[in-house]
């Protein structure tokens, strides 16, 4: 069982750069290890630190005027390797919402299996919610899961969003898919010994 | 009713649909490597399970494994240890293993077509996003998490939603000196780093269909980099072809019953998609790419193009030019180049390599340039010496290496120093992918050997 994903009110954390691939997320060199644990340090490493090691002062992390658990990113977020490290990352920082225009596929699912909340706005509420964060970093913003809607409490704009109603059982309620396909393991069986198809 | 090929074989491995929620999909064959394979064989030991269907998963590592010495212990510790990682599990759930030294070792991308693991008609996943190569066959090839890496272990199904369909038709026929790797940079730059997202697309036309096994595997590996979830060629005879010799392939009866199905895996006349794109391969030229997405691509004789209007657009193009060291309206012929990579699951096969060594041929490498030559697998590497191929390559100054993923993500030696241009026959030019500070230009075999002979960005057609 992980953490239920109900209401989360938070201050946001900027990137408004589009096209961020898994790459930028947590390079390469960093996905040697054989546990999910602290790769939240090495969260967009390349853009955080030199090469030295020391932060880079014009990264939004390394920016104590931003701050929060909700990340916003410019469309196409999480585009490139499958890594799931990229997600570990996010969420080992301690993110529990990525705000997008547009996700890839691949990171979105990655997102949602470690129980982090990829929200798709529209590229105009993006616009506006990207506005509203630099011109007064306080702004907080509330995304509301059973209601499916997200509010920027600075100007009241509020949006729905998607998810579909599976995904958002298994984050309500803090269960994965493993629990639920374990539970079909006696149709799976079923289903190997029925096929008619020539990949048996 | 949908009837495209991508239907077909998706609504054969249902085992059943949640409702408003994904689908539960049967996988037929599972690839694992040693990167994003560790923690889901964590979590089968926490959970006390088995892995459910041990003959479906095929293990190799490729990620981290040097290019050199293999014969040796890997020096790197923490590298070493994941590819031990990876050989314990295998061991401890029973799973196939092509281990370093192995002779069917190498990239897991190319040791599955080569040895007829990878089918007609098959379901087939790995947690790696250019799983969608397989899809060169007529199979439904994606790549996947390591939470889902854990699904399929756990239960041999994984939860997905069905993807929207798109057929993207190339017609006509290919001009001198263009190959599989341009047409696939094409296609990516008209659709964009994103354009495919939330599609699978089928690759179709008298363009695709003149294509061999190894081009089409090129086309279909970088799918993903229009955000695709996969991309997949209806099979034919020559995709019959190919498989028939393979090793694991179906024999006698099993053979004449299986290609009867594969014969029906193509998209009906009323087949209906999503999205349809149609493109003509008369206006292909050799392609580069002069940004850190693969969708920044030109033809060879372009300029760097405008910015895009919209202002984060443009922002995010031009920090993209400015890690590049380029500007707008530049030509790249004549650029210097430091390094050239010819190799990994895109171009690392021998097709691949009988391109670059016929170019060099007779010709000699440019001084200051460092090349990489890396097989997709030993026996990639072992048809290279018996076509004789590695003395063409000596003769003119190039080093064979040993086969792996290699300086395509640079978990390896492998690494391209900081501020260093290198012309790459991989997928992706993100900014720091093939080294800290690295740039990249993604271009084919015959750009790469032309750029290696040469020492600068050249026309391979001149």
């Amino acid at each position: 069982m992980k953490e239920k994903f109900s209401v989360v009110t938070s201050r946001c954390v900027p990137l408004n750069i589009e096209n961020v691939d898994t790459d930028q997320i947590i390079p390469a060199r960093f996905l040697k290890a054989t546990s999910k644990k602290g790769f939240g340090q090495n969260l967009f490493r390349d853009w955080r630190y030199d090469g030295e090691g020391n932060p880079k002062a014009d990264f939004v992390l390394n920016d104590p005027t931003y701050g929060g658990c909700i990340l916003v990113a410019g469309k196409n977020f999480g585009c490139g390797s499958s890594r799931e490290h990229a997600a570990w990352a996010i969420s080992d920082y301690g993110f529990r919402v990525v705000v997008s225009s547009f996700f890839a596929d691949i990171h979105k699912n990655n997102e949602l299996n470690n129980f982090v909340l990829p929200v798709v706005v529209s590229e105009q509420y993006l616009a506006d919610l990207f506005e509203c964060i630099y011109s007064d970093p306080s702004t907080e913003v509330t995304v509301d899961l059973a209601a499916q809607t997200i509010t920027n409490l600075k100007n009241g704009h509020t949006a729905t969003f998607d998810i579909n109603p599976y995904k958002k059982h298994c984050l309500m309620e803090g269960v994965d898919d493993i629990e639920f396909l374990l539970s079909k393991r006696s149709d799976i069986e079923r289903w190997e010994a029925d096929r008619r198809d020539a990949c048996k | 009713m949908a009837n495209t090929l991508f239907d077909k074989i998706w609504d054969a491995h249902v085992v059943t649909d949640i409702k408003g929620g994904p689908s539960q999909l049967y996988i037929d064959r599972h690839y694992c490597h040693e990167v994003t394979s560790p923690q889901a064989f964590d979590g089968l030991r926490t959970r006390g399970l088995k892995v459910f269907r041990p003959e479906r998963t095929i293990c190799s590592p490729d990620h981290n494994i040097p290019t050199v010495n293999q014969d040796k212990p890997i020096v790197d510790e923490v590298s070493r240890n994941q590819v031990e990682t990876l050989l314990r599990n295998a061991s401890e759930f029973g799973l196939t293993l092509f281990g370093l030294g192995h002779p069917k070792n190498g990239i897991i991308h190319v040791i599955g077509p080569e040895n007829g693991l990878t089918l007609p008609g098959y379901t087939i996943v790995c947690g790696d996003s250019h799983t969608s190569t397989h899809g060169a066959f007529g199979a439904v090839a994606f790549g996947i998490g390591t939470s889902e890496v854990e699904m399929v272990l756990a239960s041999q199904c994984i939860l997905q939603p069905k993807p929207k369909t798109m057929r993207i038709t190339v017609n006509g026929k290919l001009k001198p000196g263009v190959t599989a790797k341009d047409i696939a940079l094409y296609i990516i730059a008209k659709m964009t780093t994103g354009g495919a997202t939330g599609y699978f697309v089928e690759y179709a036309g008298d363009a695709i269909k003149a294509l061999s096994m190894e081009e089409r595997m090129t086309v279909c590996n970088l799918s993903i980099e229009m955000g695709a979830r996969g991309g997949l060629i209806a099979p034919d005879e020559t995709t019959f072809e190919y498989v028939r010799t393979r090793e694991y392939a179906p024999k006698g009866e099993q053979w004449d019953k299986a290609v009867a199905y594969w014969r029906t895996l193509y998209s009906g006349d009323d087949a209906v998609f999503d999205r349809e794109v149609l493109f003509d391969a008369a206006d292909i030229e050799p392609r580069l790419t002069y940004g850190t997405n693969p969708g920044m691509g030109i033809g060879i004789t372009e300029t760097i193009p405008e910015p895009p209007a919209d202002e984060t657009a443009k922002a995010s193009y031009m920090k993209s030019l400015e890690y590049m060291g380029f500007e707008v309206g530049q030509s790249l012929i004549g650029t210097p180049v430091d390094y050239v990579f010819l190799g990994s699951c895109t171009n690392g096969r021998i097709e691949d390599f009988r391109a670059f060594a016929g170019y060099v041929k007779g010709k000699h490498k440019a001084p200051g340039i460092t090349a990489w030559l890396v097989p997709g697998s030993w026996a990639v590497r072992k048809q290279i010496e018996a076509e004789g191929l590695d003395k063409v390559l000596n003769e003119a100054g190039f080093e064979l290496r040993q086969p792996g993923c290699s300086a395509c993500l640079a978990m390896n030696d492998d690494k391209v120093p900081a501020g260093k241009l290198a012309v790459s026959t991989s997928n992706r030019n993100f900014e720091g992918r093939q080294g800290p500070g690295a740039r990249t230009i993604l271009a084919g075999p015959l750009v790469a050997a032309a750029a290696a002979v040469s020492g600068v960005i050249t026309d391979p057609r001149k």
